[in-house]
């Protein structure tokens, strides 16, 4: 579990340029969940979630990680590193070894692991990531930008951490391999029932085909958590902050307004038809 | 205004330890015109040759066969080049990687005094192109403290100066978060519907693609569909077939329309799909 107690960050405190980015963040995300954290650019998604990591430390406040407590300056970053993973966004561009595989082992080498744990790990990711064995002999510089990106999130599934962190993972890339990272995530919370995996996305279709919990945040402040169904129900205070919202929450919230007797916590394009369908059925259409 | 007349386009490779030569034929064979004014939008998925065919719509690439006319010029004269770049300038997904200048103002300056153009007339296309984008109040910030929606509307900005008639875009918007991808189509729409500009713009989103008069589908180096958005996404099954997405609403009504509904059958927007529910609705409520 992961537990925020009044997390406030504040950067470059105390300098002209200071600008504090979260405020009084309180929160807690269970085992196993798939969060998705959504808001603006700048409402500060990258800084909360590199806290979880300790890549930051609060200006106040505290943050616990199965009961241990990451904020604590005595707490050893192995120790949180080896808990928390954390997958950058456009991670393909730090891809630097000569080949996949040791592109991928880079992260379990450096938790001193034996050689054939490492071995394991990496073919084990490299699985699940829905890598070809031929191509862990490559150089990463001749994969397309997709291959880049899973090899990426490869590297730091091989140090199994209980939470996985993806910041913006399916940003750039193209229908298919956005609907792969999606699948992948899926595959991934099945394998590891009790991992964390929290993503960054500002596409609502993506949250409503792959996120349980929302997280929203909107200039610093957390603006609206709870189930997906919670959220999307709620969606006409999601356009109120100029976020967008899924396309089916749009064609419900069109229908309702002209008097279709529809509920709002319908955003997904199953739920839609099912809905729908009932309804021109029932009006004998 | 674009015209290209059986393209065909491979890139060679060389090996440098044996000297063998490799080719890859990615464009196979494209013949299109796109009309001047029109608002073209292209689709295709990754590897499709999609940035291929559009480089050579400014010269950066030549056609290994076939021809590409821009504005009646065929892009094999080196000679016009200039006035290739200047009737079709281009502007690229990454914001961080298409901006050089450290200064807003400088970087629209950039391209015009490269070639020559007076000082005066340098200083008008300055401030029309950044109030063309509404970045205007931006001409002295530094480039490194914008938006990525900021920095794309800068770099459409430095096509404009160069007063083209048309303008390709690709993917333009790939790299932007929802608001930054709102601003750059705002403007992108406003060129074409107020200043006639000839747009063609690569895209994966649906949402942009619906926006054009005209989508062209390219697979594997061919062109697959090309028509309106609505013909062209009621092609469903085609666009399952190669992976491509079509809007979720007309996957929606196809879906009723398989159980019987009398639903139209070319709906892409919501408030399309929206009205044709609703119309069904009153119809029967009248019986
Ligand atoms: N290293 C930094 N130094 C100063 N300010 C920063 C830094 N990183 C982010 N910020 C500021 O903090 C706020 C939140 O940023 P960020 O967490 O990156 O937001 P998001 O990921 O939601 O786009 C923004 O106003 C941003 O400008
Ligand atoms: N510089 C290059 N050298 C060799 N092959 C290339 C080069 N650039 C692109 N290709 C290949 O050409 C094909 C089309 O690529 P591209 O036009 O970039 O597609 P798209 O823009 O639709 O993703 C792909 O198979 C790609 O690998
Ligand atoms: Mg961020
Ligand atoms: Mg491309």
């Amino acid at each position: 579990m992961i537990k925020v107690e009044n997390l406030n960050c504040i950067y470059g405190e105390g300098l002209p340029s200071e600008k504090q980015a979260l405020f009084d963040i309180s929160l807690e995300i269970p085992d196993g969940r798939i969060c998705a954290v959504i808001g603006h650019t700048g409402s500060g998604k990258s800084t909360l979630i590199q806290h979880f990591n300790a890549l930051l430390r609060p200006t106040s406040g505290k943050i616990y990680i199965d009961g241990l407590d990451i904020t604590d300056k005595k707490t050893k970053l192995n120790d949180i590193r080896k808990k928390v993973g954390l997958v950058f966004q456009y991670p393909e561009y730090q891809l630097f070894e000569e080949t996949v595989y040791r592109d991928i082992a880079f992260g379990p080498k450096n938790s001193g692991l034996s050689e054939s744990e490492i071995d394991r790990r990496v073919r084990r990711a490299a699985e699940l990531l829905e890598i070809r064995e031929g191509l862990l002999k490559k150089s990463p510089f001749e994969l397309s930008g997709g291959q880049k990106r899973r090899v990426a999130i490869a590297g730091v599934l091989a140090t199994e951490p209980s939470v996985l962190i993806l910041d913006e993972p399916t940003a750039g890339l193209d229908p298919k391999g956005r609907e792969r990272i999606l699948s992948i995530i899926g595959s991934l919370h099945r394998e590891h029932p009790q991992m964390i995996i929290i993503f960054v996305s500002h596409s609502m279709e993506d949250v409503a085909k792959t996120a349980e919990d929302i997280i929203v945040l909107d200039h610093g402040r957390v603006y609206m958590h709870g189930s997906v169904d919670e959220v999307f129900a709620d969606s006409s205070r999601l356009l109120e902050t100029g976020l967008d919202i899924p396309e089916m929450s749009k064609l419900v919230l069109a229908l309702k307004k002209s008097g279709v007797d529809i509920n709002t916590d319908i955003y997904t394009p199953d739920a839609a038809y099912n809905r729908i369908k009932r309804i021109l059925t029932e009006n004998g259409g | 205004m674009l015209e290209t007349v059986n393209l065909r386009f491979e890139f060679r490779d060389e090996d440098l330890e044996t000297g063998e030569i490799t080719s890859d034929e990615v464009l196979h064979g494209i013949s299109l015109k796109i009309e001047k004014g029109s608002f073209v939008a292209v689709l295709g998925h990754n590897g499709s040759g999609k940035s291929t065919l559009a480089k050579h719509f400014n010269a950066i690439l030549t056609p290994t066969s076939g021809e590409v006319l821009v504005g009646g010029i065929n892009t094999r004269d080196k000679k016009r080049l200039f006035d290739i770049r200047k009737s079709c300038g281009m502007v690229f997904q990454n914001p961080d990687n298409q901006i050089v200048a450290a200064i807003v103002e400088d970087e629209i300056a950039f391209a015009p005094e490269n070639l020559g153009v007076e000082p005066h007339i340098i200083r008008q296309r300055v401030d029309s192109s950044l109030k063309a984008v509404g970045m205007y109040e931006d001409i002295h910030s530094e480039t490194a403290n914008l938006s990525g929606g900021q920095k794309q509307r800068v770099a459409i900005a430095g096509v404009l100066a160069m007063s083209p008639s048309c303008i390709v875009l690709d993917e333009p918007t790939a790299m932007l978060d929802p608001k930054g991808r709102r601003e750059v189509l705002k403007i992108i729409n406003h060129l074409n519907k107020s200043k006639k500009m000839t747009v063609v713009l690569i895209t994966h989103f649906m949402d942009e693609a619906a926006m054009a008069d005209r989508t062209i589908v390219i697979d594997e180096g061919k062109i697959l569909l090309d028509g309106t958005p609505k013909e062209v996404f009621s092609h469903i099954d085609t666009l399952d077939g190669i992976g491509l997405d079509v809007p979720g609403v007309t996957r929606l009504i196809h879906r009723l329309r398989a159980d019987g509904f009398s639903l139209p059958p070319d709906i892409i927007t919501t408030d399309e799909a929206a009205g044709a529910i609703l119309r069904l609705l009153k119809k029967d409520t009248q019986k």
